[in-house]
């Protein structure tokens, strides 16, 4: 039986994803032809900037390799185009004097560059910023050559001025309104972003409009219409895009600013669709991915004859980074007669919000700065709530003090250690407390999970009003010091000290002895600076770490062997079952992680049967890799696309024993089925075909928090030179309890991962780490070996009294 | 009824762990020794009034000892519970004689 045939014309971002959502509901059932003028394998274009800036790679930003085509049986010709549709035979020719026959056509050829058609506009060194080859030109521009222009600056001009600022040439960006971006922003958060950029290096030309491109061959400067004229060796034009859509209308298609299509994609001629930014669905043409990738979907379902609900529209919104400034625009911006608008706007720390309201309706919103309310804008905005909703919402999230001051004084604040409103609210009161940690030092409030702190702050500003200060809110390490983490990190680099005591009378320690808090930081920061030269304080750890189990509620141990991988033998698991026997085991459990756990172990028992057992410890307990859980992978998996299995267990046998601030969690899944939870890890790797992506940042644990996407990297080797590297510079910067879900949202994906770009600054990282490493030793063998910490720690007196 | 103590031999004190405890069995008793980093060896019940916890596994600091359970702070000289915890645990009197300790029980 013949397959149906579609032929996609465009080998981008909209096409290749409604391409997969075809197939993701018919596998086998069409036989499918994309033609792409672009030598590459669908990118994405969104990352083109990151490739301008040099730290990336046309691998990184592919989203569908070659393999990819080929797995899918997709009929690929890169670097052809369509040149002719013919809608009565139903088939394209190209330029290559091929003829395809279509069932389906899907049109999907984007949209092209505005090059403003001023003399000189074809002079050599005038480009646009759009493709990969576009990027090559600036690349190579850079290296001769010193000054560019980049013509408009909305955010595709101001994305490739980043990118020619990092390529060392000076840079002036051109535009022809009174401020940046004005199709996203307002003309506060316009202009905020100008003095940011300027900030950066940018230099600005605004309400200037190109009359000429200067030079003879090559572009040597610019005239503008005020005849004022300014050199360049390049120019960049981003003045816009506009729907490609000449080929449709050559072929008889209906076009109006984009190619007229319905719901379901359909454009006026049967079995013709188009999708993506070519498009005009109900007088809108979109260029923001999101609702491309909406457009597909509603097409594929409808191509597959599955009952679907068809697009229907959407609420533009932006959420980016541009040069690491944060900005979020939904829906309306500009404001009219009919409209109110709530305002925001700190100067100082640089931050603006305004929302605009229509009819007493949310109708859209600008952020500049702190785009932490986006999302909660974007829902808010896409069902048209009634300001009211967002008010009240508000002011909950934003202005906390009302709720707590609404909450009754018998309601409890810290759920772990069941103090009330009115306890803490009497202990500020009564013992003069103006700070979170003061609180938590006389009430126990947020002194467990911590996750009540925001409230205990409230509280304090409700109960102190104006008498509340939040700068002096730094957080000490602990009640025995003033000094915080970094204060506390850079002294021990400074001053060389070489033990808990010394930092603590160094650094006039409140306390003889320190407390609970500190030791174990101090001796984890003593540990983590001078891994080689550090002993570490036994003294100074906690129960579980000292012991090398975890502590139960009666007194008794768990004893977890080391199983990497998750992956064991039934000569190991005989080996647990006899030991078990042995010592009367009451319980034996399989843990979240892949683990056997051996509870109600008695501390006298635990040497002999570490003993007994001869396998590593599986660090159950532990403030460092805690297990690395796998998928089967593709050795028996039919969906696994990677061996899951070995490379987990590299990473375990690679990275266990590392001490970190805080315990760490990974999991290997070999496809994004994800069957090991790699989404909930501090650092979880996902097969995908022909590579791994590293997620970073999860947690399943109190804050539950799904990984970030690091990075996607093709080999093994990869994998483990980025977590050492992750790892390291977690170990580095994190405070001590600090998880990497915390740790990642207080620092900023972003920010990790510019400075784990750095090739020399990875190899570093990886260097130091494998330092650390280098010293561990297995700390059940090294009891078993020790007569003198047997004795110490593990065994008990036994006294006879006469009574 | 006048108490009458009876002063048995623990250990000694070369034996102790520094700033840390040991777990020691009086009979029925089951008690928690610590060697400070003074030097002086102090006696404790080993049983947190919160929910039982061991105390000589815990953090010691200067005179006072965290259970490794909940964290409650502890004082090994007097037996109290630091606030803003309360309760008390019972102490028993320590002494070194000739490197070795003593207790009375």
């Amino acid at each position: 039986m013949t397959k149906e045939k579609i032929v996609l014309i465009g080998n981008g971002m909209a096409g290749v994803r409604s391409i997969e959502e075809i197939i993701k509901i018919n596998p086998d059932r069409f036989h499918i032809t994309i033609f792409g003028e672009e030598p590459y394998p669908n990118y994405n274009r969104i990352q083109l900037s990151k490739v301008l800036q040099g730290d990336t790679t046309i691998a990184d930003i592919t989203l569908n390799d070659w393999n990819w085509y080929e797995e899918q049986n997709i009929q690929l010709y890169p670097g052809e185009g369509v040149t002719r549709i013919d809608t009565e035979t139903k088939c394209v020719h190209t330029t290559k004097d091929r003829t395809v026959q279509y069932d389906k056509l899907i049109i999907a050829t984007g949209s092209v560059p505005f090059i403003i058609p001023v003399p000189g506009h074809e002079n050599e060194g005038v480009t646009a910023f759009r493709d990969i080859k576009d990027c090559e030109k600036m690349i190579d521009a850079s290296k001769q050559y010193k000054k560019a222009s980049v013509i408009g600056g909305g955010l595709l001009g101001l994305e490739a001025a980043r990118g020619l600022l990092n390529l060392g040439m000076e840079v002036n960006v051109i535009h022809l309104a009174d401020f940046l971006m004005e199709r996203q922003l307002d003309e506060t958060a316009g202009k905020m972003l100008q003095k940011e950029l300027e900030k950066q290096g940018m230099n600005f030309l605004m309400k200037k409009q190109t009359a000429e491109i200067l030079g003879e061959n090559r572009v040597e400067g610019i005239r503008f219409n005020d005849g004022e004229e300014i050199e360049t060796d390049l120019v960049v034009m981003a003045v816009g895009i506009r729907p490609n859509t000449s080929l449709a209308k050559e072929s008889g298609i209906a076009v109006n600013r984009g190619i007229l299509v319905n719901d379901f994609m359909e454009t006026n001629i049967p079995d013709v669709y188009a999708v993506g930014e070519c498009a005009e669905h109900r007088e809108i043409v979109y260029g923001l991915v999101a609702p491309l990738y909406e457009q597909g979907k509603a097409m594929a379902a409808h191509i597959c004859d599955t009952p679907a609900p068809g697009y229907a529209g959407s609420v533009l919104s932006t959420q980016l980074k541009v040069s690491g400034v944060d900005v979020f625009s939904v829906g309306e911006i500009v404001e009219d007669e009919e409209t109110k608008t709530i305002k925001m706007f700190d100067d100082w720390k640089g931050v603006y919000k305004k929302v605009l309201i229509r009819d007493g309706k949310m109708a859209g919103a600008v952020l500049f700065g702190d785009t932490s309310e986006g999302n909660k804008l974007l829902r808010l905005i896409n069902k048209k709530a009634d300001v009211e909703e967002y008010i009240g919402a508000a002011e909950e999230a934003a202005d906390g003090a009302s709720l707590v001051a609404s909450m009754d004084d018998s309601e409890l604040i810290c759920g772990c250690n069941g103090v009330s409103k009115g306890t803490i609210m009497e202990a500020i009161k009564r013992d003069g407390l103006t700070t979170v940690d003061q609180v938590k030092a006389c009430t126990s409030a947020s002194r467990s999970c911590g996750g009540c702190k925001p409230l205990v702050v409230d509280l304090l500003a409700h109960t102190l009003g104006d008498g509340f200060d939040t700068s002096n809110q730094k957080e000490a390490i602990c009640g025995c010091t003033t000094l915080s983490r970094d204060e506390v990190v850079e002294a021990i680099r400074e001053k060389g000290l070489t033990h808990t005591k010394e930092v603590m009378n160094v650094l006039s320690w409140e306390t003889d002895g320190g407390c609970s808090k500190c030791r174990p930081a101090l001796n984890y920061y003593l540990g983590m600076i001078n891994p080689k030269e550090y002993e570490d304080e036994k003294a100074s750890k906690f129960v579980n770490e000292r012991m090398h189990g975890n502590i139960q509620k009666d007194g008794t141990y768990s004893v977890v062997p080391r199983m990497y991988g998750g992956v064991t033998s039934a000569d190991d698991l005989r080996k647990i079952a006899d030991v078990a026997d042995k010592y009367n085991v009451p319980l034996i459990k399989v843990t979240g992680g892949q683990r056997i756990d051996l509870f109600g172990v008695k501390k006298e028992d635990l040497p002999g049967m570490w003993a007994d057992l001869d396998m590593p410890s599986g660090y159950a307990y532990g403030k460092t890799l805690r297990t690395v859980k796998t998928c089967v992978g593709e050795s028996f998996c039919r969906f696994g696309t990677q061996d899951s299995m070995s490379m987990g267990i590299q990473m375990e046998k690679k990275f266990e024993r590392i001490g970190t601030p805080h315990k760490v969690k990974m999991a290997v899944s070999a496809c994004p089925r994800n069957c090991a939870e790699s989404g909930i890890k501090d650092i979880g790797v996902v097969g995908v075909d022909g590579g791994w992506e590293i997620y970073v940042g999860g947690n399943g644990g109190t804050h539950l928090r799904a990984a970030d996407l690091f990075c996607k990297v093709k080999t093994n080797e990869e994998v483990m030179e980025m977590t050492g590297a992750f790892m390291q510079y977690y170990r580095e910067d994190a405070v001590y309890l600090e998880r990497t879900a915390a740790w990642v949202e207080r620092v900023g994906l972003d920010h990790i991962k510019e400075v784990l770009s750095d090739k020399a600054t990875r190899d570093a990282l990886n260097a130091r780490i494998d330092e650390a490493l280098s010293v561990t030793k297995e700390p059940w063998k090294e009891v078993i070996e020790s007569e003198k910490i047997r004795k110490e720690l593990y065994e008990t007196e036994l006294v006879s009294t006469t009574k | 009824m006048e108490k009458t103590l009876e002063k048995v031999r623990i250990a000694s004190v070369a034996d102790l762990p520094e700033k840390m405890g040991k777990t020691v069995r009086v009979g029925e008793l089951e008690l928690a020794v610590f060697k400070l980093g003074n030097g002086t060896v102090r006696a404790i019940e080993n049983r947190c009034p919160h929910k039982g916890g061991v105390l000589a596994e815990g953090i010691v600091s200067g005179e006072h000892v965290f259970c490794p359970m909940h964290d409650w702070k502890i004082c090994t000289t007097d037996g109290k519970v630091q606030a803003p915890d309360v309760g008390c645990v019972s102490t028993y009197k320590a002494v070194i004689e000739d490197g070795d300790v003593y207790l009375f029980i």
